[in-house]
This record gives C-alpha cells, structure tokens and sequence, in this order.
C-alpha cells in the first residue's frame, strides 16, 4: 500500500547543513496499523510531511498504491498533533467535517451520511454544531480523527496525536484509534514518541534512530488482536516487547556508549532527557 | 430590573451630566465664540437634520460610501495576491509603507491638480488615501495563515479558489477588518477635507461655510453633527464586524480563559 | 491611526516546532528582504520617471521623478524649509506630549477602578470616533492660525489612541499581584509605581506610537487647511502657486518624515517589550 524508499533530507540554513533524515525505506501492508517511535528529534515529524507529500525530500520517493507522492495525494489523510491550529475555527465541528467531502465532490446525501457516521465513531454525535474552540483539547483532536475517518482515505498518517492531550484522555483516544481501525480497516501509520503507546497501539513497531535518521528495527508486536488498557499493558509480552523497543531506542543515542561508570557525554543531538521513555 | 437600571444609568449617566453642564453653562452665555446650547440644538435639528441632510450631507456620505468601497474591493483583491508571495511582499512592503505614511489630507492638493474639483476627485482621494491601512493589513492577514491549518488544506486538496475561499480569506479576515476600521477613520477625515477645498456641496463644505460667516451656532452644530456621524459609522461598523468575526472573537475569549 | 495592530491569528499561541522553523527556512537561498524592499523602491522611482514622459500621467501635472528629486534638493537648501519641518515638529511633538500625559494620567484614574470605567465607557466610545477634522471650525474661530488650533486637533486625536491603550493596559493587571500588593500593604501611589506603570508600560508604548503616527497627520493637516506655519502651510502655498514639482517633493518629505517616525516609535516599542511576555496582543485601536 505504502512505499517508503531510500528517503533523505537534508536541510540547508544559512551557516548549517543538516542531514535530518538519512535512509528510510519501509512498506506498509494494505490494512495494517504500524507505530512509528524514535527518540526527539529524530525526524518523525519531517518523514510524515515526506510521506504526506507536504515536503519533498532531498532523495528517495514515497509510493502511495505504487504511484510516486509528489505533493499531498488523494487518499490520503493526516491528523497533526497540534489540534487547535488544525481545525477550522470559522466552522462548525460538522462543517469542519465535511470540508473534505466537499472537496471531493461528494454527494451532500452521501457527506451528511460520511459525517454523522465518523462523529457517532469518535462519540461527538451532539457536539456537530459546536465551533472547536468551545471544545476541550481531547475532542477537537476527536474532531480531527473523525474528519479523516470521514474522508475516507486509503492511507491514515498520525503525527503524534496524543502529545499534547492529558493522559486519561489520551488513553480513551488509544483505544479509539484501534476502534476505529478494527471498524474502517484503514491502513494506519502512528508516529509517536511514546513506548507504550506505540507498543499498545501497533501491530509492528518502527524504531527509528537518533539524527541522521534510519531505521533501527522494525519489530512485529504479537499481542492478541482485543486489546485494553487495564490487561494489555499489564501483560508480561507487553513488557518484554515495550523493554526490547526501550533498549533499541537507547542504543541509538551516542550517550550510551561507552556504557560504563563516569560517562557523561552530552550527546550533540539535543535530546531531552530520558524521562519521556520512562514508565 | 436594578441591573438593567443600572446599566441604563451608567450608559446615559456621564453624557447627560456633561450634557447638563454644558446647557446651565451656557445658558445665559453672551461669549460669541460659546452660544448656549439651546441655540446649537436648535440650529442642529430645524437646519442639519432639515433641508442640509439632503443637501449636504447625503453627497458627503454618498462620496464616501464609493471610495471607501472602492478602496476596500481593490485593496482585498491586491492585498491577497500580494501577501500570498513572499516575494512580492518583500519588493512591495516598503513602497506600500512609504504611501501609507503620507498624511492623506496632504494627497487632496495633488489630486486636485490631476483630476479637478469635481465629485470623481473626491471619491478618488478618498479612495487612494483609505486603500493602504486596507491592503497592508491584508497583506499581514494573508502572510500570517496559521501553517497547521494551511498543511491540513493541503492534504485534503482544497487548493486554488477553494482554499481562498474557505481558508485564506476567513483566516485573515480579523486583520483586513483591522484594517478597514483604520481605512474607514481615514475616509472621513479625506471626505471632510476634500470638501474644504472645492465643493460646491457637502457636509464639510457646509460647515465651514457656516464658520466662514460667523453662524457660530450653524457652526457647532455641524461639528455636532459630523461626531455623530463618525460615531454611527464606527457603530455600523462595529455591528458589522461583530457579526462576521462572531467565531473570532469566540476563539479568544477561549484563549484568553485557558 | 497609521500603526497596523496585531491580531492574534487563530491558534498561533501554538509553540512553533523545530521542523517547522526549519521548514520555513528556503532551501534556494533567496533574496534577503532588504534587498528586494529596495528593487521595490527603484522600480517606483523608475516608473515615476517613466510614466509622465511617455504621456500614461499628465506630464504638465505630475512631474518626473529627477523633476522631484531636484525640487527636493533645492528645498532641502532653503532655510524656510528647514523651518517648516521645524515647526511641523514642535507642533507634533509639543502636541504628543499633551496627549500622552493626558492619556497616561486619566487612562491610569479611569482604569482604577471598575464605577469609573464603566460610567466612562459609553462617553469615550462616543467621542473617540469623532473624526478631529471635525474641530476645525472651531479651532479657526478661537485661535485662527496661531498654534493652539494647530494643537488643538493633534492633541484631540492623539489622546485617544494612548488613552485606550492605557485603558487596557490597567485593566491587564495581574489581580494575584494586585492582591499580594496589597497585602504587603502598599499604598495607593506605591501600588501605582510598582505594579500599575509597569503592567501598563508597554500598552503606554503601542499607545505612544498609534499617536505618533496621528498626532504627524494631524499637525500637517492643521498647518494646510488652517494655515499654521509648518509643512501643510509650504504645501499649500506650493499648490496654489503652481510650483507643482515642489508640491510633489513636499509630499514626499511628509511620507518620509511619517516613515521615520514610524520606524523610530516601532523600535521605542519593542525595546519596551522585549521583556513582556509574548502573549500580549496589541488590541486594534
């Protein structure tokens, strides 16, 4: 479904080059739903506008159904982390919905149908006349979700949608997303910067390196399909599974070697600590 | 009921107590310069809001109404072409900066030179003194579409007369009325002075025709009645954009609260 | 007047990421803003030059660009033109300090307290959008062309934009530190130094630059349909006396000298802000 071959960035400044992305080559099977985790800066952000056709790369292409991604492609559809700057504040939460639809020239049976289907998914049935700033941050993301549910899409990119929402709205979000994927089947890529998340969400885990980026691992997560919050993160293979994930991404970032007594190497790459790769 | 009667008396209190003042002030006043206030009320309803409204006032509303449109439809329409290329922007800004510092009355003598003294004078000097504030305030609203917001048109492919439509334009619709408020404060400064210097009609003329003969209390009571129409203006106005920017201003009393 | 607010744009209170900045940041190194600011400006000058000759502008009327450049350069060598600008500028800057004094002193007793603003409000919504062109009339019968009329209008229309901005400013107040003010038992005028000024401060700055910009307009406004001595009074003298390249160059020296007063007020302005915090919005005014 999803190509990803050979992807290099490079960004030019005035007095610095740097080499954000170094190789990245992947594929997504139709239908599957992959997380993709790396330590912060490593470039998630940067493959998902290369994906999505937002950016282009210095060297490689992306393949959407075997044709090449040059500039943001039909069917595809992206939900951005920052959700209050995503959604249309002019617009209902319903006409934010369906502006997609519209675009694609939908029949207004058919949109009005497609909208109320994805809000009643993310359970916003009775918010579709509020404005988005009247909503808390976890709904707007919903909003967000919905909208691309409703569109439809073949691909669903997800750039670490749940960074910014609080922790017990991010677990209902969680397991909305794999509601929702059980429901549309979508093929689904979820970057993010969370272990567990993308350990609880994935049925594959990318791992991708410090800057310059490549891929480290691609670890497939056998968990049983029925997963939840309470049995799932409590079961022995998730951790085993969330441990060999945390020790790859920790591997990846130079301050670990030499690993010994005394090492206090700032690594250059600006990394903010390992407290986000906690428990 | 003491809340609407408070809100009624903190509304007309201080105008009627200045109000007051001003009458008991005056009322016996033989100052020349200060007749009393009953004189400038009377001139104010019997000569203003009669035969001058016609007469006077309506060409002068009448001017301004067209240049203001007129400045407001070209500066919108350059505004965006201009803010959405970041060179263009670059080449222009300082040129469109540089008109804009002009004081606009001064542009009445130039154009007086080019175009004469008639109506059509008028309604250009008004329009080409009031366009800047539009046009730069438009170019900023253009240029400053939040780049999320402007990713996420992109990837649903709402591009070209679409996206100026549902994106660009609401989106930067806070600033150009900004700007059209600053426009609309310059208009009627320009119809005012346009008038001071050939008009055979018009509120501005009017009144200082009235100065020029001494009919002081004609006098006031124009200058009364231009504060009242700059003030039903901004009224209008303000009615207006509060109307078309209901979800803006929804969105940053949310703001402001978190 | 002339000041162009800034609107907060929906959401932009968002951190801005690194990817975003470096995204932003061209890949082909193009022109730096300076430069293409002033191809902008040679090409105006250029098609100033251009336009009347070739007949597109009435050549009699509108003068070329070297036609304006040179009257510029003969006024900028007569003494009576460098008195113009003088009293253009004492007028302006008498005339501001007026307002501002005025402004910042009535904006700091109105803001106060919550009676005085609210019986004030409806008053300062009515009279501030009262175009100051309107005072003229009276400002020619009481004082003619001496320079009270003149700053009669600049103060008028200056007031407002600082008294507003002060307005706002006090009512941004921090109501924590106001409370721990008084706690500590501050009173009225040490409250007033030590939390009121400094809140109000960069608000007094936006104030002063809008006013800046309107007080300029209005004193050249007063000096050409009053008469004052000053810059509007050498225009109109130009106009009527059919020096017409001078008239031309006149006005630009208006635009330029509201150029440099805008630049330098924006400058005065951001050194003031520099260690606000970001959220603040300049309010229109």
């Amino acid at each position: 479904m999803l190509d990803v071959r050979g992807i290099k960035k490079v960004y030019e400044s005035k007095d610095r080059t740097v080499e954000a992305v170094r190789d990245l080559t992947f594929t997504l099977q139709a239908g599957e739903l992959a997380c993709l985790v790396g330590p912060s800066g490593c470039g998630k952000t940067t493959l998902l506008k290369i994906m999505s056709g937002l950016l282009d790369p210095t060297a490689g292409e992306v393949l959407l159904e075997g044709k090449r991604v040059d500039g943001p492609p039909p069917g595809m559809a992206v939900v951005f982390q920052e959700y209050g700057r995503s959604l249309f504040p002019w617009m209902t939460v319903r006409e934010n919905v369906e502006l997609p639809l519209k675009q694609k020239k939908l029949a207004t049976a058919r949109r009005t149908e497609l909208v109320d289907e994805s809000l009643a998914a993310v359970g916003l049935a009775e918010a579709h006349a509020a404005y988005p700033w009247q909503l808390s941050g976890g709904m707007q993301q919903r909003v967000a979700i919905a909208r691309a549910v409703a569109y439809e899409p073949h691909v669903l990119l997800m750039d670490e949608p749940f960074a910014a929402v609080d922790a017990q709205t991010r677990a209902d979000l969680e397991d909305l997303i794999r509601d929702l994927w059980h429901r549309f089947q979508v093929t689904t890529l979820f970057v993010t910067h969370d272990i567990d998340e993308a350990v609880y969400l994935g049925q594959r885990v990318l791992i991708l390196s410090n800057s310059p980026t490549v891929i480290r691992d691609d670890l497939p997560i056998d968990l049983p399909d029925e997963r939840d919050q309470l049995t799932t993160r409590s079961s022995p293979r998730f951790a085993e599974l969330r441990a060999r994930v945390y020790e790859q991404i920790h591997r990846a970032k130079p301050a670990a070697e030499p690993v010994g007594a005394g090492a206090t190497a700032v690594p250059p790459s600006a990394d903010h600590g390992t407290a986000e790769f906690g428990a | 009921m003491t809340g609407i009667l408070r809100r009624v008396g903190m509304t007309i209190g201080l105008p009627v107590l200045l109000l007051a003042a001003w009458w008991f002030a005056s009322a016996n006043s033989t100052d020349f310069f200060f007749p009393p206030l009953s004189q400038i009320l009377e001139s104010l309803v019997d000569e203003w809001f009669g035969p001058r409204l016609a007469a006077d006032v309506l060409p002068s509303v009448l001017r301004l109404a067209a240049g203001y449109a007129l400045a407001a439809v070209v500066a919108v329409s350059l505004g965006v072409l201009i803010g959405t290329s970041r060179t263009v922007r670059g080449v222009l800004e300082p040129v469109l900066e540089f008109f804009r510092a002009i004081p606009p009355p001064v542009l009445v003598p130039i154009f007086i030179l080019l175009l004469g003294i008639g109506d059509g004078m008028k309604v250009v000097v008004i329009a080409f003194g009031c366009m800047w504030p539009i046009l730069l305030n438009t170019v900023e609203g253009v240029r400053a579409v939040d780049s999320v917001l402007s990713d996420t048109a992109r990837t649903y492919g709402i591009t070209g007369a679409a996206r100026l439509r549902k994106l660009v334009l609401p989106a930067a619709s806070p600033q150009i009325f900004a700007g059209l408020r600053q426009g609309l404060s310059v208009a009627i400064i320009l119809m005012v002075i346009s008038e001071l210097f050939a008009a055979s009609n018009g509120l501005g003329f009017a009144v200082v025709q009235a100065q020029r003969s001494f009919a002081i209390a004609e006098t006031w009571a124009g200058m009364l009645m231009l504060g009242l129409l700059g003030f039903l203006l901004a009224l209008l106005f303000r009615v207006v954009e509060n109307r078309q920017l209901r979800w803006y201003h929804g969105l940053r009393r949310a703001q402001r609260s978190s | 007047m002339s000041g162009s607010p800034a609107v907060v744009s929906p959401g932009s209170a968002a951190p801005v990421s690194d990817t975003d900045a470096l995204r932003r940041a061209p890949r082909r190194r193009s022109m730096p803003s300076a430069v293409l600011g002033l191809i902008g400006l040679l090409a105006l000058v250029a098609l100033v030059e251009i336009l009347p000759r070739i007949g597109v502008l009435p050549r009699e009327f509108f003068p070329t660009s070297s036609e304006i450049g040179s009257s510029l350069a003969d006024l900028v060598g007569q003494a009576s033109f460098w008195q113009a600008v003088l009293d253009t500028l004492s007028g302006w800057a008498l005339g501001l300090a007026i307002a501002s004094v005025a402004g910042i002193v009535l904006g700091i007793l109105i803001g106060s307290s919550r009676f005085t603003r609210e019986f004030t409000a409806s008053t300062i919504e009515f009279l501030r959008p009262i175009p100051s062109v309107a005072l003229i009339p009276i400002a020619v019968l009481l004082f003619g062309s001496e320079i009270e009329s003149k700053l009669l209008l600049v103060v008028y229309a200056s007031f407002w934009q600082v008294l507003i901005q002060v307005l706002y400013g006090v009512q941004d107040i921090d109501p924590v530190a106001q409370d721990t003010a008084r706690a500590y038992g501050l009173g009225r005028w040490a409250r007033v130094r030590y939390l009121t000024w400094p809140t109000a401060l960069p608000y007094v700055m936006t104030g002063l630059r809008l006013a800046a910009a309107v007080a300029l307009i209005l004193a050249v406004t007063s000096e050409l349909v009053i008469g004052n001595p000053g810059l509007g009074k050498l225009l109109a003298t130009a106009q009527s006396s059919g020096a017409i390249a001078n008239t031309y160059a006149i006005v630009v020296v208006t635009g330029i000298l509201g150029v440099l007063v805008n630049l330098v007020f924006r400058a005065i302005e951001r050194r003031s802000l520099s260690w606000h915090p970001s959220q603040r919005a300049e309010l229109p005014a």
